[in-house]
């Protein structure tokens, strides 16, 4: 009897009792609906979740505990000796005597490791998929395989026979209380709610898991390499050694490179952003005629609706070889990673960002200071000037911030299009390096998972998060404050 | 309503002005829609002209046109006369920023700029480069304020925001904002409708006062202002002028029996 049956029989119970509850709750009203509590839909409902949310609950939690309890149980069943035929063919000599004398002491034999393997190949042989099970092992490990399928076999007939008791049960239960006077439209409000509120904490305590997981891998890396160093040292090279007796790289993990690196491409974006992204909002939201603006807008939004990762080859493609060709025919050597190169596209990114913000901000200045100012004999631009962006000022820096954090964020178009050298420059014809490259970089690949190269990616993922979250909280402040304004 | 005994009085003294502004046929359209029909009146030198008429007749949008605030708005289009000192405003050659310096408005609700009061009172004139210095601009704001009644409120907080006054005191401010720009015409779209009794009846005053300066127009919903503040008033209906005279012949005496109706609130 397989879950997803189980499932299928826990909404066909779900959808009869709405069926169910619906009739009843007409038949008791004896054709005088309006003698009802609720509307004849809230029983339906009522009975339906009460059929459907506790057996719910329950196919949830035997989910998460079904494959500990019965591997606990596989293994519990084997004895020494199976073990210990098992452990002669597949383990490696020093790790079998170790078993060895575990089990002549009757104690808990198996290393996690070694369970996990043993677990592997049970599971091989359980699911009829011998060819990949040591043919010498085979017999020894047959009847765990054949102990485990009983069990799940078991288990699934198990959960089906109480899903189907705990749904009828509920079923039954709601649908002999109805009557006139159940509150049922209260009842399944209150339901409701509590749904609600759940997923809002699942969304919270993810973020706040992230969170933690970071801080505290944060804090597990500044163990090993001093916040000071972290955050003032100017060398970045996480290279460490993998064994303790390799030559080579001890690793620095000073990270102002990265930083600088990530502001001279942020800056480089905003550049190109902000006159250009203000600009066209300006122009869009004052002087545009409807069908222009009909047509900029969806245009604009398109824009922003490009992946990144095709902004990325935009920029190593056209945009790098470009500006080295320029910086060649007046005799400078630029990089073809430099930073001008990612810092013009992300620019270029963040352009319908900054344009619809600032679109937005610009809009919620009331026609009325408009007029007033136009009525004075002002013309169009001195009414802009004067006027329409003093007004709208505080919108435009929270916009800004907004879109500062967004490139300082902003993966794709620097993975491919910077450089992965840590170099402590602000020049924007070399290449550089931003915390999200390096980010990306010391975790692609095979990874150990408690060096300080690794390591240093979760304090490099806090820096980042605690700097967008800055800049976020305040231009959302910004802005929030002057939209009271005028409301 | 109106004592009869007075009743031709005002009509002598607006008979002898000269006409400052005359609208000739005009029309109004908002795209295909026609707002006006064909208006035709004369606002004589230092009177006030009320323009009253049930919503939706087309009060604003005449009013708009006199100093061309309807060219803000894409679809509108105007055609007609309407002659300044006798010459047209809608002539292509006429600049429209000097023309709205010459011809200030007042909009229905106060609009102060989230500047100072300060600064706000010398807004036009710094654009139209009235003054330079310092103590000029000092000059102008006390004067306007002076004229709009505010300056005693204000006086000692010149340089807080505009915006943190009362309605009354900002419409006020928008009138001595409008005033500071030395305008011929006032063109006022139902200044006191967002205010109290005791704010309308300082703004009714200020405007009697006012007249003595300048020609002002004035839209308004409520009769017994009209009654109070102007010398002539206008009857519009449904994107006509209906009739215009003398107001208290409008009142006491209306030729047209739309106006009638109107007046004695049998609709509106
Ligand atoms: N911007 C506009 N676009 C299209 N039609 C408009 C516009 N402004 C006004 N109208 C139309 O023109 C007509 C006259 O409007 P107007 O605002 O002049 O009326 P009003 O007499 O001032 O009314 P109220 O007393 O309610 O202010 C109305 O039918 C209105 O719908
Ligand atoms: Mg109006």
């Amino acid at each position: 009897m397989s879950a997803t049956f189980t499932v299928g029989l826990l909404l066909l119970l779900s959808a009869v009792g709405f069926w169910m509850g619906r009739t009843r709750a007409v038949t008791v009203a004896g054709g005088r609906i309006a003698t009802l509590h609720s509307v004849p839909n809230y029983y339906g409902s009522f009975v339906a979740l009460w059929a459907g949310l506790p057996a719910l609950v329950l196919v949830l939690c035997w989910m998460a505990l079904r494959g500990p309890v019965i591997d606990w149980l596989v293994l519990d069943g084997l004895t020494p000796e199976q073990v210990e035929i098992w452990a002669r063919v597949m383990l490696p000599p020093n790790d079998l005597s170790a078993l060895l004398a575990n089990i002549a002491e009757e104690t808990d034999a198996l290393t996690e490791t070694h369970r996990q393997l043993l677990l592997i190949n049970i599971n091989n042989l359980a699911a009829g998929q011998a060819q990949y099970v040591n043919a010498a092992v085979v017999g020894a490990i047959q009847p765990a395989a054949d102990h485990l399928n009983s069990l799940r076999n078991l288990a699934n007939w198990t959960l089906f026979a109480a899903v189907a008791a705990l749904s009828a049960g509920g079923l039954a239960f709601t649908w002999s209380r109805i009557n006139p006077s159940l509150r049922a439209r209260n009842n399944v409000e209150r339901i409701v709610t509590w749904l609600l509120i759940l997923c809002s904490t699942i969304a919270v305590f993810t973020t706040v898991g992230i969170v933690l997981s970071l801080l505290f891998e944060s804090i597990r890396f500044f163990t090993k390499v001093p916040v000071t160093e972290f955050l003032f040292g100017l060398h970045w090279s996480p290279q460490t050694a993998i064994r303790a007796d390799q030559v080579g790289s001890s690793g620095a993990f000073g990270a102002i490179p990265l930083f600088t690196g990530t502001l001279l491409i942020a800056t480089i974006a905003m550049i190109v952003a902000a006159p250009v992204g203000l600009m066209s909002a300006i122009y869009l939201s004052e002087y545009a005629p409807k069908k222009v603006r009909g047509l900029v807008k969806p245009v604009l939004e398109i824009l922003a609706g490009v992946p990144t990762v095709v902004y990325g080859f935009f920029a190593i493609l056209t945009v790098a070889p470009f500006i080295r060709d320029m910086g060649a025919a007046v005799g400078l050597s630029i990089s073809s990673q430099s930073a001008l190169a990612a810092g013009i596209v992300m620019g270029v990114m963040i352009v319908p960002f900054v344009s619809s913000l600032a679109d937005d901000v610009i809009n919620a200045v009331p026609q009325s200071l408009r007029d007033g100012s136009l009525g004075l004999g002002a013309t169009r631009s001195e009414t802009i000037k004067q006027v329409v962006l003093p007004a709208a000022l505080p919108g435009i820096v929270g916009a800004m911030l907004l879109a500062v954090s967004r490139a300082i964020g902003e993966t794709m178009i620097v993975v491919m299009a910077a450089g992965l050298q840590a170099n402590l420059t602000l020049n924007p014809l070399e290449s550089v390096t931003t915390v999200t490259v390096q980010i990306k970089s010391i975790l692609v690949g095979d990874q150990e998972f408690d060096s300080a190269k690794t390591l240093s990616v979760f304090a490099l993922g806090l820096v980042l998060f605690l700097v967008t979250l800055v800049l976020n909280v305040v231009a959302l402040r910004i802005v929030q404050k002057y939209r009271e304004k005028y409301d | 309503m109106m004592d009869t005994t007075t009743m031709t009085m005002p009509t002598e003294t607006t008979a002898t002005q000269p006409v400052k502004m005359s609208a000739k046929t005009v029309k109004v359209f908002y795209g295909e829609k026609r707002a006006l029909h064909g208006v035709n009146v004369d606002i004589y030198q230092n009177e006030v002209l009320a323009m009253i008429g049930p919503s939706g007749c087309g009060k604003s949008t005449f009013l708009r046109t006199l100093n061309r605030m309807n060219d803000t708005i894409d679809i509108c289009r105007v055609e007609g006369q309407i002659l300044l000192d006798g010459e047209d405003i809608y002539d292509p050659r006429l600049d429209v920023v000097q023309l709205r310096a010459r011809v200030g408005m007042v909009f229905q609700k106060p609009n102060p700029f989230p500047k100072s009061i300060y600064e706000n009172v010398i807004y036009g004139p710094k654009l139209h480069g009235l003054a330079t210095r310092k103590d000029e601009f000092d000059a102008i704001v006390e004067q306007s304020l002076k004229r709009a009644g505010l300056w005693n409120e204000v006086k000692d907080r010149l340089h807080e925001p505009g915006t943190g006054l009362s309605g009354g005191q900002q419409q006020r401010l928008c009138i001595a904002r409008a005033v500071a720009v030395s305008p011929e015409v006032i063109l006022m779209d139902e200044p006191c409708s967002a205010l109290d009794p005791i704010a309308t009846a300082h703004i009714e005053e200020l405007i009697d006062e006012l007249r003595e300066s300048f020609t002002i127009a004035i839209v308004t919903h409520n009769m017994q202002q009209a009654a109070r503040v102007s010398q002539r008033t206008a009857f519009f209906h449904l994107g006509d002028l209906v009739e215009v005279g003398p107001t208290e012949e409008i009142f006491t005496n209306p030729r047209d029996e739309r106006t009638q109706g109107y007046i004695t609130g049998r609709y509106g």
